[in-house]
This record gives structure tokens, C-alpha cells and sequence, in this order.
């Protein structure tokens, strides 16, 4: 799981009305080199809650990235930033490990890098 | 040209996962058949509902390959078996999507909302009691309740959500589904359609059907109107037309949906 995904899973349990952002508990971490994509990047950038993904990047090891969102206007020049934003969003995945509701601490386990989001009978 | 799909030979298999097949294949062709518009229109993020033995997905992450080198994947199943199935599909042929196993779109409805560019469905369509829905195993893959209806309304609020405004959805469907009535309710959130392909098999005529936004359709404001003469009447028609002229087409069918539900 990329930390793309992570910035946009969210607790999906009833009742639960703040479940952004899900918490990782790491047990394993992998990196897989892909092509970087600035279009890609620019596009999404403007959708990553930031703080979220910079917490994530920094749970998963990774503590490159600027704490505070940068302005847009870095990503058509930064070239640098822009691999460290490719790097962290798209890189690293959380290959074993799980994702806990910051409401209810329900776990949702993440095996072979897919995490189980399926909810059991009284938590839908 | 040489658009690759996804080969058979690569494609994992599972006593509890569905396995490509006639519904599988049409969705592919339409997908291929509206490839260059695929290609032109760049999406940024690309989704599955139910991926199954992931030949789909994996079809259209070959299809657009390098030349949509800017899109992002994602796909989902209710189905763990599948999920595990397709990410072997997956690996054969060297792409890859973000899996998550997950009923429909759950956990992923809030931030996603209004992201996802391109959308493909093939849904539980069959007709079955409404009790076979939401068995587990390879039940999900067809079980669709009353009209085989029951997951494709539910699938279908929630595209409603995910997509964004310039997204796409393209969704497999059965004669039984009334397709001309799912028409009319999307046209009532704002979406237009067009059947992209449509192919009648021995036990089944399915229709691929691709629906977009098209901003000069007046969206109910408050949704208060009850039945489908809020859209304009020649609209309406020309979206009707279209499966009338199907020979199939059973005039009965679209004469009841017009009262609507």
C-alpha cells in the first residue's frame, strides 16, 4: 500500500466521524523504484492532505519531506522536491503491518501490501 | 495498432474467484473501442469496483500504458481471494494498481470523492433472490438481488460520489438490469450516456454503457421531482432511441420503466 492510498483511506466504521487520517503501525516496509510522473505529481498534489502524508512518510521511515505544504508554484521548479513528493507518495509501501481508526483504535490489518477494510456485522 | 491486453495464459485463477468470461471480455472491447478518446482525456486516477480475476483492470493499465504514464490505479474487491488473484495477474504482467479489499468503495468514499477520472465496473448483475446478496466467495461476483439490481444502485450512488467532473464511468449490464431506466437516473444526477458496446450471448445480451457528465443537463436542484419527466422529453428519447434500436430490445421493457419505480 502507497502512501498515495493511505492519504486517501479513511475509518469507515458507523458512527465514527473522525476517521481521517488512519494510523500505521508498521511491520514492514518496501521500496519499488517507479518512473516519475510530473504531471502525475502536479495533478495530485493539490489533493494530499499534507499533514497526513507527511506523518505517514515519517512512520514509514522517510523524513525528507517539508513539514509544511509547500506552494504549488515549487512544483513547476523544485526539481528535488519533486522527487522526494514522488518518492514518499508513490515508493514506499506499507508491505506488512496495519491501519488503526484514530476514533476507536480498530485495526485494519494490511497483509501482502492490501489493506482489509471490510467492516464486521455491528460496525456497519 | 497493438494495444495490449491482458493474456489468459497470465491471468491467476481460485475455485472462489470469477473468472473472465463473456461479460469480462465485452467490458475489455469497449474499453479498446474507446481507447483514443481514453488516451486524449488523461485521466489522473483510475478505478475498479470489483476486479475479480484482475484481467480488467490489468487490460486497461496495458491499453493506456506509457502514454498515460500519468494516471494512477486503484481497484477493489469484496472478495479476498480475488484481491489475492488479481495482484497475481497483476505481477504477470508487470503492472501495477493499489488493491484494497473492501466492499464496493468503503473507507475510501470521503477523500477520494470527486478524484476518480475513469471508473469500470462489471457488477453483480444476475438476478437472484435478494438473500444471495452479500454472500461471501465467488457469490459475490454475480448475486445481484431483485433485477440483479440490488448492488448496481448501490454501486452507482456511490460513483455518483467518487467521480469527478470530468470523470467517466463504464459499467456492464443485463437486459434484466433495465439499462434504459439506469440511464434515466443517471441523466437525472447529470450524466449522459452511450452504449459502447452490446453483444448478445446464448444466455445473455449485455450492454456496456459509458456515462459522463455533461453540464448542459439541468440537474434536479433539490432532487424533489418524483419521476423522469424532469429531463428534457427529446433527451430522454434519444437515450431511449438508442436501445430501441436494438433488436432485442423488448418494447415492453422500456415501456414499463417509463412510469419509473
Amino acid at each position: 500500500m502507497r502512501m498515495l492510498t493511505h492519504n486517501m483511506l479513511s475509518s469507515n466504521i458507523k458512527g465514527v466521524t473522525n476517521g481521517f487520517p488512519l494510523r500505521i503501525e508498521v511491520e514492514k516496509v518496501v521500496e519499488k523504484q517507479v518512473e516519475i510522473n510530473h504531471d502525475f505529481l502536479r495533478n495530485i498534489f493539490p489533493k494530499i492532505d499534507w499533514k497526513a502524508f507527511f506523518d505517514a512518510s515519517r512512520v514509514m521511515g522517510y523524513a525528507e519531506l517539508p513539514e509544511e505544504a509547500p506552494e504549488p508554484s515549487v512544483l513547476e521548479s523544485d526539481l528535488e522536491f519533486l522527487r522526494k513528493f514522488h518518492h514518499a507518495l508513490l515508493e514506499l509501501h506499507l508491505e506488512e503491518g496495519a491501519l488503526v481508526c484514530p476514533e476507536t483504535g480498530r485495526k485494519f490489518p494490511v497483509n501482502k501490501g492490501i489493506p482489509n477494510m471490510l467492516l464486521h456485522e455491528d460496525e456497519v | 495498432m497493438s494495444s495490449r491486453i491482458a493474456q489468459i495464459r497470465l491471468v491467476s485463477s481460485h475455485p472462489e474467484v470469477y473468472e473472465p468470461c463473456d461479460d469480462s471480455f465485452a467490458l475489455v472491447d469497449a474499453l479498446l473501442a474507446d481507447r483514443k478518446n481514453l488516451l486524449e482525456h488523461k485521466p489522473t486516477l483510475c478505478m475498479e469496483v470489483g476486479c475479480g480475476s484482475g484481467y480488467v483492470i490489468t487490460s486497461l493499465m496495458l491499453m493506456l500504458g506509457e502514454e498515460a504514464n500519468g494516471a494512477q490505479f486503484i481497484a477493489t474487491d469484496i472478495n479476498h481471494h480475488a484481491i489475492r488473484v488479481t495482484q497475481e495477474t497483476m505481477e504477470a504482467h508487470r503492472v501495477h494498481a493499489e488493491l484494497i479489499n473492501t466492499d464496493i468503495a468503503s473507507g475510501l468514499e470521503n477523500r477520494l470523492a470527486g478524484l476518480v477520472d475513469l471508473l469500470v465496473v462489471n457488477p453483480p448483475y444476475v438476478p437472484t433472490p435478494e438473500d444471495e446478496v452479500g454472500r461471501e466467495g465467488i457469490a459475490s461476483a454475480w448475486a445481484g438481488g431483485e433485477n440483479g439490481r440490488s448492488v448496481i444502485d448501490r454501486i452507482l450512488l456511490v460513483a455518483l460520489k467518487l467521480l469527478s467532473k470530468r470523470g467517466w464511468l463504464y459499467m456492464v449490464t443485463l437486459t434484466a438490469n433495465n439499462p434504459s431506466q439506469i440511464c434515466r437516473q443517471m441523466r437525472k444526477k447529470g450524466y449522459d450516456s452511450r452504449i459502447i458496446v452490446q453483444r448478445s450471448t446464448e444466455e445473455e445480451s449485455l450492454h456496456i454503457i459509458k456515462f459522463w457528465k455533461d453540464f448542459d443537463i439541468e440537474v434536479d436542484a433539490k432532487d424533489v421531482v418524483p419521476n423522469s419527466n424532469a429531463a428534457p422529453a427529446g433527451v430522454v428519447d434519444s437515450v431511449l432511441s438508442q436501445f430501441q434500436r436494438l433488436s432485442f430490445w423488448r418494447s415492453s421493457d422500456v415501456n414499463s420503466s417509463r412510469s419509473g419505480k
